[in-house]
């Protein structure tokens, strides 16, 4: 097979092969079969990802039409060092979710398994559909298919507060669709086409772009959550079903904080004024701090993770004033690093969940011992999340930092050295309830722990904790990858 | 070709100085926690395979051989370890006391719950050390340290209790701050110069930057390493971190934690900036009166504690500025005697904490009040506790004597008489919270309701580290002249700086 076919075979694959499982199983209800189809399609597509990435970084960019219409129709994608980053996470988390949920339905009573696997498959879908379109209108499209995948699978967990919590999910959802489309339909209106990379090379400045520009920014941020539209992620996040925790955290709110990127960095590039971009920087900014300090004062487990997700989806929006390759290579490193950990986060959570039967913080003393593997996990991926070395995170910020030096705005770097110092503290809040020696005469569930979770339980958390450390000895290697056609100043082309 | 390869694995003897307790820990917190006999057996053997490597890298640096290991992290900045003359001083001193520690805890945390977490995360803090050591710059020097932090948080709250937790978080409160304001300092660093590669003599010099800019980098990177340093005023973690075992405190006081800091001023002042910039900028100075103020401040707060481990822990306040005090002085001399007391204070200081941990294993000796005749009933560690004490103070023939003569004609040298002055009194403060613990000890009655008064020594594996590190602690001052004598190694990194 050559690179011409593979670069063809894969995009599809990746899009179609989830969207036909999740009909067959819906339909047949095959629901172990499911999983290990599941698995299998996972394995193939990060074998077939590995030539895929290099081909990108021999060829540059691919821009591709499915269907073979000319540019400016029909259904094009586009893959860049952004959207390769993004497909591997999507890849690498599904697979290891994949195993874990199989376990996890299987332990759960009452499970929502004909509910979950086709859901998640979709999703699955979904996301790799958004990461790889380079079309306005296309974004749209998959961006609501991920929505109605995600807002279901947080209503799984049943009973009342999981309802209430995917209501608000949903209405946030939907008014952020509307706005978004709204947006979409200036830029036609304007420009006459949707195409990211065509809309790119005629960037001509005109306040109606900007204004489409805006409505699409607080479009999607109503659904990734950014400060000061967050209200819906900590409660959603928390009471979903924790593998859909993990996904909703580490990919779904990430893809729309994607977008933004996406649409800032490149083809509408000449609509802002850099008083715009200090803005949403400054936004970005203030979730930092504000859903840290949140994450600091929860009480509950699954809490302090979701508050977490908002703080660390502030620091993507860095990327927007200081515009450079080294914030583009700290933005996507830190993407990468905070989905590995945060699913491995929620997964370990979800392990601890199923021991004690509650996830408030006080439960977790004397854990250490019994369900040392999750303390482990919550260790590992926290101090990633903090951006300590060596980790993938600490990556990240050494690249963020020295990119608000670089470009003389030395206050983002303090932001990012606080942000850090303020996630090392809510992991090691967590850490010392867990370290905490209980009274050893009273009882409690930790003692009936013993061998109560499965290895497919514990080992996916693990493995991706140690994948989040891991990155911090690739940024050499990874950096080229990351590079790929960046529309920043100092990129090669 | 094969000869070629084992150069390579030869000169990446840094490398495998820092595996070595690294996959040991790494080993015993996957095994977990039944597996007490193999995790003796990998502790002691690892321990003894390290200070194998060390005496091999330390007779080939003395011999001018280079060992040097890179790898590339991001583009244009590595990962690189070496090792130079300053390094086998820390290594040597971490590497020799992690045996004797690792001894010395095996014995002290026998049939306690949380072993394997223990010694895991044990191993770990001397991973980390050793790489502080071996860094060959600053962004590896960077790694580690945060490493060491990470690594020391779990002995320090190692016994689960309200007050531990607590402890445990100032001291994460206060390194993680500092080593935030560091990161900020070492990506300046590498903004500015392009490099962070420590080069004797330094290399910011030849970038003719503003001195206000240099000065706010040096005190970036000063804060981050004076907080492990414990300089006055962000020592306040340290005291407090005296909830953690006997074995931890040793560590902590003598060489991991507070070294680090030390070794970070010496590296940032020789390496980095190097003495002329540093002079220049007027930072020697500053240095120099930091040290001075937590010297006498540290040795006044000892006087005024009861509890035996906190007076040792404000003693560590003060002692470990002699080394900072040396730096700041300046001149040959000076260096010779703060670089000398890096070693020096390491003997004694955990020689003094493995003593404290005896007393209070033994017989619950806890306070100085309760010590009284502590030297009939424990004659071995009281004498162990002596000789530290005695060094301490800084008598002749024990180590501290050496460092403090050293300091004190560096600055007689240098013409900066008022450091005498500094000298002078703390060593009477030093006297004064030494000599009446030695009195009670060996003097004092015991108290009438001990019902066994004959001799009750602690067991064979607490009183030996002590006793060899007391030795240890003599021969270095007795045997100062003497080739590879921490004395004459501080001379040969002195004759790099100052030719």
């Amino acid at each position: 097979m050559g690179l011409t076919e593979l670069s063809i075979l894969l995009p599809v694959l990746m899009v179609f092969g989830p969207l036909l499982l999740a009909l067959l199983v819906f339909l047949a209800q095959w629901q172990r079969s499911a999983d290990w189809l599941g698995m299998g399609l996972g394995l193939i597509l990060l074998a077939l990802l590995t030539p895929f990435s290099g081909a990108v970084l021999l060829e540059g960019p691919l821009e591709m039409q499915l269907g073979g219409h000319d540019r400016g129709l029909a259904i094009p994608f586009y893959v860049d060092g952004l959207t390769l980053a993004m497909l591997w996470l999507n890849t690498l988390l599904f697979l290891f979710i994949q195993v874990y949920a199989g376990a996890w339905l299987q332990l759960k009573q009452p499970a929502p398994a004909a509910e979950f696997r086709p859901l998640f498959l979709l999703l699955w879908s979904g996301l790799n559909a958004l990461f790889l379109s380079g079309d306005l209108f296309n974004l749209y499209v998959t961006l609501e298919i991920t929505t109605l995948a995600a807002v279901p699978l947080v209503i799984l967990s049943h009973g009342h507060a999981a309802m209430a919590a995917a209501m608000r999910y949903l209405l946030f959802a939907l008014v952020g669709s509307i706005i978004f489309l709204l947006g979409v339909a200036l830029v036609y209106a304007q420009a006459g086409l949707l195409s990211l990379p065509l809309l790119q090379e005629q960037a001509e400045p005109h306040p109606a772009l900007t204004v489409a520009l805006l409505a699409m920014t607080a479009g999607v941020a109503m659904k990734a959550a950014l400060f000061p539209v967050h209200a819906w992620l900590p409660e959603a996040h928390a009471s979903a079903p924790s593998p859909a925790s993990a996904l909703l955290s580490a990919l779904v709110a990430k893809a729309a904080a994607y977008l933004i990127l996406r649409l800032w960095m490149g083809p509408l590039e000449a609509q802002w004024t850099p008083a715009m971009a200090q803005l949403m920087g400054a936004l970005g900014a203030a979730g930092i701090i504000y859903a840290s300090i949140q994450a600091l004062r929860q009480t509950r487990l699954k809490r302090v993770i979701a508050y977490s997700t908002v703080a660390q989806l502030g620091y993507l929006l860095l990327l927007i004033p200081m515009a450079s390759v080294l914030a583009w290579n700290g933005v996507i490193y830190h993407a990468l690093t905070h989905g590995l950990a945060k699913a491995a986060l929620f997964l370990a959570a979800g392990n601890l969940i199923m021991v004690l039967r509650d996830d408030s913080l006080r439960n977790l003393a004397g854990c250490d011992r019994v369900l040392s593997k999750n303390i482990l996990v919550i260790g590992l991926a926290g101090v990633a999340i903090a951006g300590l070395p060596p980790t993938g995170g600490f990556i990240a910020k050494w690249w963020l930092i020295s990119a608000a030096l670089e470009s003389g705005q030395w206050w983002w770097a303090v932001v990012i050295g606080l942000g850090g110092l303020l996630a090392a503290a809510y992991i090691f809040r967590i850490l010392s309830y867990a370290f905490f020696s209980p009274d050893p005469h009273q009882e409690t569930p930790i003692h009936q722990a013993q061998g109560q979770l499965t290895r497919a339980l514990v080992w996916p958390p693990v493995i991706l904790a140690f994948l989040a450390i891991a990155l911090g000895m690739a940024g050499g290697l990874l950096a080229p990858f990351l590079e790929i056609a960046a529309p920043v100043t100092g990129a090669q082309a | 070709m094969i000869s070629l390869d084992m150069a390579g694995l030869y000169a990446a003897m840094p490398m495998w100085v820092v595996l070595s307790s690294l996959l040991a820990g790494l080993v015993i917190l996957t095994l977990g926690e039944p597996w007490h006999r193999t995790r003796v057996f990998i502790n002691i053997a690892a321990a003894l395979v390290k200070i194998l490597l060390v005496g091999i890298m330390l007779w080939g640096v003395a011999q001018g051989q280079i060992f040097f290991f890179e790898w590339q992290l991001m583009p244009g900045i590595s990962f690189v370890l070496h090792a130079d003359a300053l390094s086998m001083m820390l290594s040597s001193l971490s590497a020799i006391l992690w045996l004797l520690t690792t001894i010395y805890a095996i014995a002290y945390l026998e049939d306690s719950p949380n072993r394997a977490r223990f010694f895991g995360f044990f191993s770990l803090c001397v991973a980390a050390t050793m790489g502080v050591a071996v860094a060959g710059n600053l962004f590896t020097f960077f790694i580690f340290y945060e490493m060491l932090t990470l690594a020391t948080w779990p002995l320090v709250v190692h016994r689960g209790t309200r007050e531990a937790l607590r402890s445990g978080g100032l001291y994460l409160g206060f390194t993680l701050g500092g080593g935030a304001l560091f990161l900020i300092g070492v990506v300046m660093v590498q903004w500015l110069a392009g490099t962070t590669d420590f080069q004797a003599g330094g290399f910011l010099t030849a970038l003719e930057l503003s001195p206000g800019l240099l000065t706010g980098l040096f005190l970036l990177l000063f804060a981050g390493t004076a907080v492990k340093a414990a300089v006055v005023p962000f020592h306040p973690w340290l005291p407090r971190a005296m909830v953690a075992p006997a074995p931890v405190s040793a560590l902590l006081h003598a060489v991991a934690v507070v070294k680090a800091g030390a070794f970070g001023i010496v590296r940032i002042v020789y390496d980095v900036f190097g003495l002329e910039l540093t002079a220049i900028l007027g930072m020697n100075h500053f240095l120099a009166i930091m040290a001075s103020i937590t010297i006498i401040y540290g040795s006044v707060l000892a006087l005024r504690q009861q509890d035996i481990k906190r007076r040792l822990a404000y003693s560590t306040v003060s002692q470990v500025s002699y080394i900072t005090l040396g730096v700041g002085i300046g001149g040959p001399l000076a260096t010779i005697g703060g670089l000398v007391h890096l070693v020096h204070q390491g003997l004694m200081k955990i020689t003094l904490f493995f003593c404290a941990g005896n007393l209070a294993e033994t017989h619950g000796i806890k306070t100085v009040d309760q010590m009284a005749g502590a030297g009939r009933r424990m004659p071995w560690t009281m004498m162990a506790f002596t000789v530290a004490a005695l060094g301490m103070i800084g008598i002749p023939p024990v180590a501290g004597f050496v460092s403090k003569w050293y300091l004190g004609l560096g600055s007689i040298d240098s013409g900066q008489y008022w450091v005498i002055a500094v000298l002078v009194a703390s060593t009477l403060l030093n006297a004064a919270y030494f000599l009446p613990v030695l009195k009670r000890a060996w003097f004092d009655a015991p108290p009438t309701k001990v019902s066994h008064q004959g001799v009750e020594d602690a067991s064979p594996g607490l009183l030996w580290p002590a006793l060899i590190t007391a030795a240890l602690s003599l021969g270095a001052g007795l045997l100062a002249s003497m080739p590879f004598s921490p004395l004459q190694w501080a001379r040969f990194i002195i004759e790099r700086f100052y030719g």
